[in-house]
């Protein structure tokens, strides 16, 4: 019997995926464990596998189609002996059977689309759905899943040149993309230097860049934060002379691990969340969630957007471990491959441009979070020490705090914590 | 001197001039033509109709005479010159008359008079003496064209023609020499070979229909011969003696040769001149190139609210290309004086203009031509299909013809299509629809043609560049 494949949930709350990439075509044989396709969430790529052993029958979505709700039926997989009508019937049945329903249900919706004849054996039957399988591979090309008006001849240039005819914009009737605007096309941004002057008249030119689901998300949820959360900032100046020492001191001791400035933040705010359990919290309309654990998530700027996975617990952890699991978070996060659950939850966000040479900022708060911590660059600056102009290594923060749940005197106790942390290391061994 | 005021006049009323007039009404503009003879221009008047006109006769006559192939009889068959010419200049008239219609549908105001460019914005017109000024914000040039003639081949509209006397001819030449095998000359070596003249076409060019593809001219000039046509290519006239009632022309041959043909009429087809003469474009710095305005693709002249359309501008000479540019003007001209509704204008895209030359038989094309694709740089498939696999073609008895297309390679793109046959005028816009959607041979494979029908042909031609034809 037909094995039907759905959407997977990927994760706890996914709710629809996109199928990114089918690494398997009509025909393939595939056994358990075989990786069928990459799926990707609203933050991360993962990659779909089989559970079952077979011959692929039939893929029912294209590659590059959005919003797939978990449980659709996207891929038939055969089993021994079956011919691909069955994948049909499998696929016919779809909406109503989330899974082995065809051989029952045979007879009706099997005449509306099923055209090839009924016995199974016959391998007669076995060219029709095959050839009208094969069209739609390359014909649709709507990665968005709206329609792409394009000559046939613009799409096949685009495709022999490796574009993406969703990129190009169309200079034909209603913009349809035609020969003339693939052949003017350079997938990098095109500059004055390419074919002479660029018309200063009207409009600036564009490109249109597609939304990836990542842009979606950081949009959606941020523009939400701004509109819907009210922000307040407070910021202090933190001297890191002493921590650089520290930092110094304990990276000589070992080659194994190198810490960094970020990991002792993120330990700092962490042993500050502790110390100021009222800013630890999350708004949630009638009541609030006051955390009595530290999961700091850290922003990682990533290719296209960014993302933050969760140091978790960081409060019980060591400068050590937070360091290779920061790093290891990092790494994954830009190759994509972190799990939803690695970046989901999170009670209190960091966000650190230091090494970016920023100075200071306020950063949008990540809901339901109810505070976040700009961390700006550690440089040398001129401070006034007993009354005498001295030089430190100092460091602005801003905390961003939720005013539902975070009141500015809980704020500026946070920030003192912070402060005394960084300022003073070894206070955290208290 | 009475005094008018537009907000566009075009300067002739042909095929270009009166579309450009009606498009400029419908979009809103105060409009008026200019035009010093007939209502419709050459294409109309002596042209493209009164020729398709005479042409018709002869195709009619060449049925008359295979009567028995389709078991009829006809006996006694015979013309009347004089009538064949009265039904074309009747055709002729009624169109004219048409145009006059139509441009008092559009509140179009036609002007009567040889006009003259004044300044920008300014005409004069001349009729019998008396001159009236026209003032007008925008002004389509659209003079059109006329016969060219060299120094040494002058029509004298008696013993020696341009294809305005040979619409009317005061004669039928026994024996004819047609200078030029292009459209015109071919067309008009076919009517009157059909008449039974004795032609003989002389070609500068190494081949007749020098512009068309050389599988398509060959083809064409093997069924000339047969049909009793003499083709001398790699030929010019240099010289025409007019004795009393014939004209001794001499045919020098690329090689050197001499030869010296006497004919009772000569008709002169060597192309055409742009009408640039006396409307005024020197004193108004209008730029002219080898006796055409030099426009932009849009049909600007560079001279502020002075444009031009048509043959007096660049190649292809064609009444499609004279009323497509009017149409792309007037739209433009619109849209830089702010109308929204014009959209999705662009100028013309020559290689999407098709060509058709009414001979027997019947030459259609449209895009490159299979040796110009490979000198443009194109790796070409190539795909023919004879009309003697046609069911449909055989059934008329129209068995002698093929079709041709010019695929690239690599992209699938139809880079040209070329027919010989009958009615291969009228299929060809199949083709031309098919470059304008830019389909390649995908498409064109998927699409069904009707059965049975000549077009199937334009079917299997596809199929046959791709090794996939089915009735060869």
């Amino acid at each position: 019997m037909a094995i039907s494949l759905t959407m997977p949930a990927l994760s706890p709350t996914m709710e629809t995926g996109t199928l990114a990439k089918w690494l398997v075509k009509v025909g393939d044989t595939v056994e358990s464990g075989t990786v069928l396709a990459e799926i990707e969430t609203d933050k991360a790529t993962m990659e779909f596998e089989s559970i079952d052993d077979g011959v692929v029958g039939k893929l029912l979505v294209d590659e590059g189609t959005e919003d797939i709700p978990v449980g659709q039926l996207i891929a038939v997989l055969l089993e021994e002996g079956e011919d691909s009508s069955v994948a049909d019937e499998v696929a016919a049945d779809a909406p109503a059977a989330k899974a082995e329903k065809a051989p029952e249900v045979k007879s009706e919706p099997k005449k509306e689309t099923a055209p090839a004849p009924e016995p199974k054996s016959a391998p007669s039957a076995a060219p029709a759905p095959k050839a009208e399988a094969k069209p739609a591979a390359p014909a649709p090309k709507a990665t968005s899943g709206e329609r792409i008006f394009a000559s046939p001849l613009a799409r096949r240039i685009a495709e022999q040149s490796g574009y993406d005819i969703s990129q190009i914009s169309g200079s034909g009737p209603r913009g349809r993309v035609i020969k003339r605007d693939v052949e003017n096309y350079t997938p990098a941004a095109k500059t004055a230097t390419a074919g002479g002057a660029v018309s200063l008249d009207g409009d600036a030119p564009y490109e249109v860049v597609k939304l990836s689901n990542m842009r979606k998300t950081i949009a959606k949820r941020l523009s939400e934060s701004k509109q819907t959360v009210p922000h307040f900032y407070l910021s202090v100046d933190i001297e890191l002379d002493t921590l650089l020492a520290a930092r110094k001191q304990l990276n000589a001791m070992s080659d194994d691990y190198k810490i960094s400035v970020n990991d002792f933040v993120i330990k700092a705010c962490a042993a500050a969340l502790m110390k100021v359990p009222e800013a630890n919290v999350q708004y949630l309309g009638d009541v609030m969630h006051q955390f009595k654990r530290a999961d700091i998530s850290v922003a990682v700027a990533i290719d296209g957007g960014l993302i933050t996975p969760v140091v978790r617990g960081a409060d019980q952890k060591g400068l050590r471990q937070i360091s290779e699991e920061t790093k290891d978070l990092a790494k994954r996060a830009h190759e994509g491959k972190l799990a939803p659950e690695e970046y989901a939850g999170g009670t209190f966000s960091i966000s650190n441009m230091g090494m970016m040479g920023v100075k200071q900022f306020d950063a949008v708060i990540n809901p339901p979070q109810a505070a976040i911590l700009a961390v700006g660059a550690g440089e040398q600056r001129p401070v006034v020490k007993n009354g005498e102009l001295a030089v430190a290594t100092v460091m602005t923060v801003t905390l961003s705090c939720d005013h539902r749940a975070i009141d500015g005197a809980v704020g500026a106790a946070f920030l003192a914590a912070l402060k005394t942390f960084l300022e003073q290391p070894s206070a955290m061994l208290l | 001197m009475s005094n008018q005021k537009f907000d566009m006049v075009v300067l002739g009323s042909g095929p270009g001039g009166y579309v450009a007039a009606i498009r400029a009404a419908q979009l809103g503009f105060k409009t008026a033509v200019v035009e010093r003879a007939e209502l419709g221009g050459i294409c109309l008047n002596w042209g493209c109709i009164p020729t398709k006109a005479l042409l018709r006769s002869a195709e009619v006559f060449h049925n008359m005479k295979h009567a028995a192939d389709y078991g009829l009889v006809a006996d006694q068959l015979g013309f009347d010159l004089d009538k064949v010419v009265k039904r074309s200049r009747g055709v002729a008239a009624q169109l004219s008359n048409g145009i006059k219609h139509l441009m008092k549908k559009n509140k179009i105001t036609v002007i009567e008079g040889q006009g003259t460019l004044v300044s920008p914005g300014k005409l004069s017109v001349e009729k019998d003496g008396k001159k009236t000024e026209v003032e007008a914000t925008d002004i389509i040039l659209a003079t059109g064209a006329r016969a060219k003639e060299l120094p040494h081949l002058k029509a004298d509209g008696d013993l020696i023609w341009t294809y305005r006397h040979a619409l009317v001819p005061n004669t039928m030449p026994k024996k004819l020499l047609v200078i030029g095998s292009g459209a015109i000359g071919i067309e008009f070596a076919s009517f009157f070979n059909e008449l039974g003249s004795e032609v003989t076409v002389v070609e500068m060019m190494d081949r007749v229909l020098p512009v068309e593809d050389e599988e398509i001219s060959a083809f064409a000039a093997k069924s000339f011969k047969a049909q009793g046509l003499k083709l001398m290519t790699s030929a010019s006239v240099t010289k025409l003696d007019k004795k009393k009632s014939t004209v001794v022309c001499t045919v020098e041959s690329k090689d050197g040769k001499s030869e010296q043909i006497e004919v009772d009429r000569v008709i002169i087809a060597i192309g055409i001149d742009g009408n640039v003469e006396n409307i005024g474009l020197e004193k108004n710095n209008i730029k002219i190139d080898r006796g055409h305005v030099v426009t932009d693709e849009w049909g600007h002249t560079g001279v502020k609210g002075v444009h031009a359309i048509g043959d007096l501008t660049g190649p292809p000479w064609l009444a499609h290309k004279a009323s497509h540019e009017g149409v792309i003007l007037v739209e433009k001209i619109a849209r830089d004086k702010g109308n929204k509704d014009i959209k999705d204008l662009h100028p013309i895209d020559k290689g999407n203009i098709p060509g058709c030359t009414y001979c027997r038989p019947q030459v259609a094309s449209v895009g490159m031509t299979e040796k110009a694709a490979i000198a443009a740089g194109h790796k070409v498939k190539v795909g023919r299909f004879p009309f003697i696999g046609n069911g449909k073609a055989i059934a008329m008895g129209e068995a002698e013809g093929m079709m041709k297309t010019v695929f690239d390679e690599k992209t699938g793109e139809l880079l040209g299509a070329h027919m010989v046959g009958a009615e291969v005028t009228e299929m060809i816009q199949g083709y031309t629809v098919a470059r304008t959607l830019e389909t390649t041979e995908t498409e064109l494979m998927h699409t069904v043609f009707p059965h049975p029908t000549m077009s199937e042909m334009m079917h299997e031609a596809v199929l046959d560049a791709f090794g996939k034809a089915l009735h060869i």
